[in-house]
């Protein structure tokens, strides 16, 4: 189908992050069939219209101390076939090693300079300009959003564009209120957005989903975006208990289904 | 600004303001022994220095009671080392605390984020202890807003508040040192994270005169009512030091600067107009601002710059000593026209931005320059590297009288750091950091082993030393052979096997800190150094090749030492005997009962 190639052509290109440029054009066809579905050809329905499933970008685990986790590794999971990464649980068992030291230029703490001093470029390349569009892009040099927890004493704030993926914001996350997680994480860590089941479980549950309000003033589920289409649209970031989140997923998958 | 700096040491005290002798109105004459004592005391006023006073005390029980009265600062390097009760219980009449909480590494993310060094324990155990006392230095501790209002409730005088690399705390904390501190002289919060509750705490420091002497937040991330603000600085007569935050613009740094000509130090905020202002800014005359305030030696801030507004500052160059420009991404042609005409200035911390040419310049016109910084714009491992091996032979031949520099690049090679240690015989600290891991010399293709010797050999007082770049256990060595003086030492991506930490830990035999990452050290290492760690503040080994089983036979040998496994998040559970962090440190109080689930306490 033409749309289809479309739509590969604007992943082939670079289109999203991730390293979605090795797939294969006969998984990527697009399909009718409604998100949550939890087969295989759902997920790549989603990947084809340019938006990733939440499955596949988000390991939103906030306390990361669990027997089974490991984080995944995004750029492995597009580029193997066949149905068994779709479901992110088992692809978490099967990658089970470690964070390793990533490659060049990822490593923790390297160059030794103060987060502050990280941020520069992207204020600093908007400085060439004239004053007054400087007003407008100096807007988006930062975006800073506030982020609460339910049960915690007092909200942070970060800095959205300060993370170039889900997964780092995840660990960030993780890693602000790692004290105020209650109970055990389990094996389950993450919102398998394609299998409804197993999202109502999770929210039935009492662990902790990332949530955030749009730029429409709506409360969604962190992941069903693009990263950067994220950082543009989150005004703020609110982590609440599964119970209490329940009542997003319905309106998320809409939303989602509005949007392709 | 080296480590060695005892932050504020307090001046002697005036002898006339002595306490009077009771022992003539009581007795017609005092004992004999009391008289050596009451000398004693008075002799020991005069002691500030730290390590004088702690050798004092070592004389004998007399002295080590009459310093342990006499002493009025006390400062402890590592938090842990020493209980709160056992400070106050051995120093009755302290004034004046400094305390240091988390490693260095800690800045780079290299630590879990709830480790520790709380300072809670402290304010309630000094808030019983030390009524009158007035000063707290803090870095890289962990405030509450309680622990603020703890302090603000229980030191009636209190004076200086400084926190440096501090967090936990948010705006209610700060509103709450405003109001309650009435005697408030010094708040001081660099490189500290304040969060934002919204709390408006300027407009919380009482109304009428202040005796604020220093205001300095110039990296609080909060908006910051300025009306307020510019009350607070009008009503500031004794007001020297203000650093602004970014939010501060320009036309608002003008209109609080004609309120305070008498500023020492000026920390400039954004530089820079504001979204609100915008093109229908007033135009104020910037420069004229700059000329009133005939006392500033310090300048910094420049935190979003529009560089056309540089000249505003011409009139004051003449007498800076110290600048500040790191956030200030301008390029060699519009750093000479500054630059050229500071001819006093001390202190110079630039982006790289300025390049190789803007050093040049720096070089021909600071011949006094003591201390430079060069940060990278663009901070990754594989970016163009606009300063190299020519910046750095420049300001070697230019500045022989630095003392201290901190030097980001992309390439390097030894001839330079060679030639920096022969034309800088006084430098004290010696931190390249080429970003690239194992890089070696850029031109011979060598590892940087002969520079860095060159430096531990040629600088006699060098005590501080961080490197990078490609090095063999040669350059180790080196380190351990001639770094006799190396106080602190910072090791990363370095070395090829246990023999070069063995050169090190049993040739520097002034080592305080060590801090390493990611070098193939093991076990066989670290058992070589038993024979210093108690002499140490601490040692951090992250990402080597230690094993649970080393680590647990240092616990065992030194018994005094406190060994912490840290873990890093998804490893907690690895029980393979690999160790992810070593942070351990000597302590008179075993170890502590506040850690987190990702620390283990051998």
């Amino acid at each position: 189908m033409e749309v289809s190639r479309k739509m590969v052509n604007l992943l082939g290109g670079g289109g999203g992050g991730g390293g979605v440029g090795d797939l294969n054009l006969k998984e990527t066809e697009l399909c009718l069939g409604l998100p949550g579905g939890g087969s295989s050809e759902v997920a790549e329905t989603l990947r084809a219209t340019g938006k990733r499933g939440f499955s596949e970008t988000v390991d939103l685990k906030l306390n990361l101390q669990t027997e089974e986790s490991a984080p995944l590794d995004l750029k492995e999971v597009p580029v193997k076939n066949g149905p068994k990464e779709k479901n992110l649980l088992s692809a978490a068992d099967s990658a089970k090693d470690p964070a390793k030291p990533p490659a060049k230029a990822q490593v923790v703490g390297w160059p030794p300079v103060r987060s502050y001093r990280k941020n520069m470029m992207a204020q600093k390349s908007s400085k060439d300009e004239s004053p007054i569009d400087q007003k407008l892009s100096t807007a988006s040099a930062a975006a800073f959003v506030k982020v609460s927890m339910d049960g915690a004493p007092y909200l942070r704030k970060v800095d959205l564009k300060m993370y170039n993926s889900y997964d780092q914001l995840s660990d960030a996350l993780g890693k602000m209120f790692s004290s105020f997680t209650m109970g055990n994480y389990g094996a389950q860590g993450m919102i398998d957005f394609m299998n409804e089941s197993k999202l109502m479980d999770l929210l039935n549950s009492s662990e902790y989903v990332p949530t955030y309000e749009d730029k429409d003033g709506d409360w969604m589920l962190v992941g069903d975006v693009p990263w950067e289409m994220f950082v543009e649209s989150c005004k703020r970031l609110r982590i609440m208990k599964g119970s209490e989140a329940i009542g997003l997923a319905p309106r998320a998958m809409e939303k989602c289904k509005s949007r392709s | 600004m080296s480590e060695d700096d005892e932050p504020g040491r307090p001046q002697p005290p005036d002898p006339g303001s002595k306490k009077t002798r009771n022992c003539a109105a009581v007795h017609p004459s005092p004992h004999p022994d009391r008289v050596l004592e009451i000398v004693l005391e008075h002799v020991l006023q005069f002691l500030t220095a730290r390590r004088d006073r702690n050798a004092a005390s070592l004389v004998c029980k007399s002295w080590y009671r009459t310093e342990a009265l006499t002493r009025s600062h006390v400062f402890i390097g590592n938090c842990y080392s020493v209980s709160p009760s056992r400070v106050t219980a051995r120093f009755p009449r302290v004034r004046s605390v400094a305390i240091k909480g988390r490693p260095r590494f800690a800045d780079f993310n290299l630590m879990p984020l709830n480790w520790g060094a709380h300072f809670g324990p402290w304010v309630a155990t000094m808030g019983k202890a030390y009524p009158w006392l007035e000063r707290v230095y803090l870095k890289r501790m962990s405030l509450t807003d309680r622990d603020l209002c703890l302090l603000g409730d229980s030191f009636v005088g209190f004076k200086e508040l400084e926190l440096v690399c501090c967090d936990g705390f948010g705006t209610g904390g700060l509103a709450a040192i405003a109001s309650k501190c009435s005697q408030l002289r010094v708040l001081d919060l660099s490189d500290t994270e304040v969060m934002n509750d919204g709390v408006d705490w300027i407009s919380c420091f009482p109304e009428g005169e202040t005796c604020l002497e220093s205001l300095i937040f110039d990296y609080v991330e909060c908006p910051i009512n300025f009306e307020a603000l510019e009350s607070l600085v009008a009503r500031s007569p004794a007001l020297k030091k203000l650093r602004l935050n970014r939010e501060v613009s320009l036309g608002q740094l003008y209109r609080l600067m004609v309120r305070a000509p008498q500023l020492t130090h000026l920390g400039t905020g954004a530089f820079g107009p504001s979204e609100a202002q915008g093109a229908s800014d007033q135009e104020y005359d910037y420069a004229s601002a700059f000329s009133a305030c005939k006392s500033l030696v310090c300048l910094s801030g420049f935190r979003e710059i529009v560089p056309e507004y540089l000249p505003a500052i011409y009139p004051v160059c003449a007498n800076l000593v110290s600048l500040n420009l790191s956030h200030a991404n301008i390029n060699v042609e519009q750093l000479k026209p500054i630059i050229c005409q500071c001819r006093k200035l001390q202190v110079l911390w630039v982006l790289d931005s300025v390049c190789d040419e803007g050093l040049k310049a720096v070089a021909a016109a600071c011949p006094d320059l003591r201390e430079l910084r060069v940060f990278p714009f663009d901070p990754q491992e594989d970016a163009e590297g606009p300063v190299s091996e020519v910046g750095l032979q420049a300001i070697s031949e230019g500045c022989p009288k630095l003392e201290s520099i901190l030097y980001f690049c992309q390439r390097m090679t030894n001839a330079a750091v060679i030639a920096m240690s022969k034309n800088c015989p006084d430098l004290v600290v010696f931190r390249l950091c080429i970003m690239g891991r194992h890089q070696p010399d850029y031109v011979t293709r060598e590892p940087m082993d002969e520079g860095f010797g060159a430096i531990v050999m040629n600088c006699k007082k060098l005590t501080r030393l961080a490197t990078s770049g490609l090095m063999t256990d040669r350059a180790f060595a080196y380190i351990g052979k001639y770094g006799k003086l190396v106080r602190t030492l910072s090791v990363a991506f370095a070395g090829d096997s246990d023999t070069g930490l063995k050169y090190v830990l049993e040739g520097c035999h002034n080592l305080q800190k060590l801090e390493i990452r990611d070098s193939p050290f093991g076990d066989a290492a670290l058992l070589s150094g038993l024979h210093h760690y108690y002499n140490m503040r601490f040692l951090w080994m992250s990402s080597c090749h230690l094993s649970r089983q080393g680590c647990r036979e240092v616990a065992r040998a030194l018994p005094r030492l406190v060994v912490e496994l840290l873990s890093y998040e998804g490893n907690e559970k690895m029980d393979d005997g690999a160790v992810d962090v070593l942070y351990m440190y000597r302590s008179l109080d075993g170890p502590r009962n506040d850690t987190s689930e990702s620390v283990t306490i051998l």
